[in-house]
């Protein structure tokens, strides 16, 4: 009903494209990210099927409606900005009814609206106060309750929790996804995260430089990966790349499946870091660095030798130019 | 101890401007309270005799009702001319600096340079006014000679000269406005006039009451061209109060009474200013 499709999108600026001929998907009531490292296009893609900027070529359909051409108001689309977009001279109350006063909406169901939104993301007592005397997670929550009593069926974040610590960004991406499933949002939510990603996401899509690297749920892009660049996106640490085994070919092994004991090819120990739980160990093999993963006590001391092997299952083949040998969906 | 310390810090500021403000002001008061002296006759206490010859003065009030007409012309019009071209040229249109540029021009020219000018344009038949009005057929008009166009004339080209300088600070202010402000609430539905009227004019509160206060003040304190352009004429219909209290003091040499009429102006300005701390800062969002 409130499917989004993107078909063939590609936004230029003097001559340089930002985004480079995407096209994808978000099935009705699910949450898609757009991931990719900064500067790859997934803040312009967002705004274009906001309609906040005008595509140079290809389609925006939600709900089965064209809206490539369309008003950014007619789309039935909410947007978190990264910096909330909150207006400093309004209340908290003020700034989630904005909207609702603009479409006009009637008083009693602009204040029923408000009472719920307000109950959903905690704002109870605060609804008095300006944005200035808000900590960094009340205005993300003034920035949710707001999309909250649009009502609208499309709901776009655009690197939501950036701004917050640690702590609260955990807490944050669980209030957002329960918020997506309780009201049936179709979302699509940017982030350069790939925790973030991976956590919330039902379909990501990954993209590198305005283009789609790989697109699928969670595990299959990290079980899978279809180039080289999606296979060192994600995943933390990211997957050891090694030479060969036939010149012109890459070979990848996630560093859990680097296994230490029995015998295998000597390897140097470099460098630890230690994470508590797991000991991340940095070692040079044949001139390579190769990340594994051991045990949080225990682990060898840097100028140790140990073997290293890995089962030929957990191997990652890639051409050179990255592109996977046996053919993982692009 | 400490207090001590304090006053001393404060002794340079504060011998400055008990020297050059309120030694003067005190000076100017007693003035007021004197005859005007000659070598015959000198200066006497007369008590507020100066006030009430002042109430009489049919010029004091011509000068002071043109000075309120002058404000009035002025204010509201260089203030909505500034904002209007601040958002027109804060927009990314091509050619932004050099209207930014060109806006901005009338304010780095002197008044009396600003005033040479609009000489030009409101000459008589060879002006460029009359030339222009001319070739579309109509006769020609001597409007800084006309005691009803005077006053209108000097208000056109005050309000030319001010408008680019106010410009400058809501430029400024509309710089700090982030953009996604007006996307917010472009995706809720608001028309840019709604957004103008709800969002972008109360955020430029704090420079509206800057530029007011300026603006305000320079009505009373510019009178530079009529130097160039009237001389306060014809009839005084031009003459504005600071103007007037120089022909008083340089001309007419009656420095008693300048010095009444000064104290005047400066009760006007001191209540205007209290008047917009007091009532406008309450109403006035701050960051
Ligand atoms: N308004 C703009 N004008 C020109 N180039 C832009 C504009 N907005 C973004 N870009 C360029 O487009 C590319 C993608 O930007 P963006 O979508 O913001 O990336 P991301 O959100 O992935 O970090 C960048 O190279 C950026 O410099
Ligand atoms: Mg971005």
């Amino acid at each position: 009903m409130s499917a989004i499709a993107v078909e063939g999108l590609v936004k230029r600026w003097d001559g340089h494209a930002a985004v480079d001929g995407v096209s994808f998907t978000v099935p009705d009531n699910s949450l898609t990210v757009l991931l990719g490292p900064s500067g790859c296009g997934k803040s312009t893609i967002l705004r274009l099927i906001a309609g906040l900027e005008t595509a140079s070529a290809g389609q925006v359909t939600i709900g089965g409606r064209d809206v490539t051409g369309l008003d950014p108001a007619k789309r039935g689309v909410s947007m978190v900005f990264q910096s909330y977009a909150l207006f400093p001279h309004l209340t908290v109350a003020e700034n989630i009814l904005f909207g609702l006063k603009v479409r006009r909406v009637a008083k009693a169901d602009r204040a029923r609206r408000l009472e719920t939104a307000a109950r959903m993301v905690g704002l109870d007592g605060l609804l008095d106060r300006k944005p200035a005397s808000l900590s960094g997670g009340q205005r993300q929550r003034v920035a949710l309750a707001r999309t909250i009593v649009a009502e609208q069926p499309v709901c776009l974040m655009d690197e939501p929790l950036s701004n917050l610590d640690a702590k609260l960004r955990a807490e944050m991406r669980d209030e957002i996804r329960r918020l997506q499933r309780a009201l049936g949002l179709t979302m699509v939510y940017v982030t350069h995260d790939q925790t973030e990603a991976m956590t919330m996401a039902d379909a990501v899509v990954l993209l590198n430089a305005g283009r789609i690297e790989q697109q699928g749920p969670p595990p299959m892009l990290y079980e899978r990966p279809a180039t080289a660049f999606a296979a060192r996106f994600i995943g933390q640490p990211p997957m050891n790349l090694l030479r060969g085994p036939t010149p012109g070919t890459l070979t990848g092994v996630r560093p859990e499946d680097v296994m230490l004991n029995g015998d295998g090819r000597p390897a140097r120990v470099e460098a630890l870091d230690y994470l508590g739980a797991e000991t991340l160990l940095r070692l040079s093999l044949d001139g390579e660095e190769i990340i594994a993963r051991a045990p949080g006590r225990g682990a060898p001391q840097p100028g140790e030798t140990v073997r290293v092997a890995w089962p030929a299952e957990a191997e990652h083949l890639f051409e050179d130019t990255g592109i996977r040998r046996d053919g993982g969906e692009p | 101890m400490r207090h001590v310390i304090g006053w001393l810090l404060l002794t340079p500021a504060a011998i400055l401007l008990i020297a050059f403000t309120y030694w003067p002001i005190g000076a100017t008061v007693a003035d007021s309270l004197f005859s005007r002296g000659n070598p015959i006759r000198p200066s006497r206490f007369i008590g507020l005799e100066n006030y009430a010859l002042m109430a009489d003065d049919p010029i004091f009030w011509q000068v002071l009702w043109n000075n309120a007409l002058f404000a009035l012309g002025t204010i509201p019009a260089s203030i909505a001319l500034a904002l209007m071209m601040a958002l027109m040229v804060n927009r990314a249109l091509p050619g932004r600096a050099l209207a930014r540029m060109a806006f901005f021009t009338p304010t780095i020219l002197p008044m009396i340079a600003v005033a040479n000018i609009w000489l030009f344009f409101y000459t008589p038949d060879i002006g460029l006014i009359d030339q222009i009005a001319g070739l579309i057929g109509l006769p020609g008009h001597n409007w800084l000679g006309d005691p009803d166009t005077v006053l209108g004339a000097i208000i056109v080209m005050t309000v030319w000269k001010e408008a680019g300088f106010f410009m400058i600070f809501y430029l400024a202010a509309l710089q700090t406005i982030p953009p996604e402000l007006w996307e917010a609430a472009r995706l809720e539905g608001a028309a840019r006039w709604t957004y103008f009227r709800r969002i972008l004019f109360p955020l430029l509160m704090p420079t509206t009451l800057f530029v007011l206060i300026n603006a305000i003040l320079n009505s009373f304190k510019l009178v530079d061209h009529l130097f160039i352009l009237t001389k306060g004429g014809p009839d005084n219909a031009s003459n504005l109060l600071l103007y007037y209290i120089f022909e008083t003091a340089f001309s007419f040499f009656d420095t008693t009474y300048a010095a009444t009429l000064t104290v005047v102006l400066l009760l006007v300005l001191a209540v205007l200013s209290l008047v917009q701390y007091v009532v406008l800062d309450k109403r006035i969002h701050y960051r």
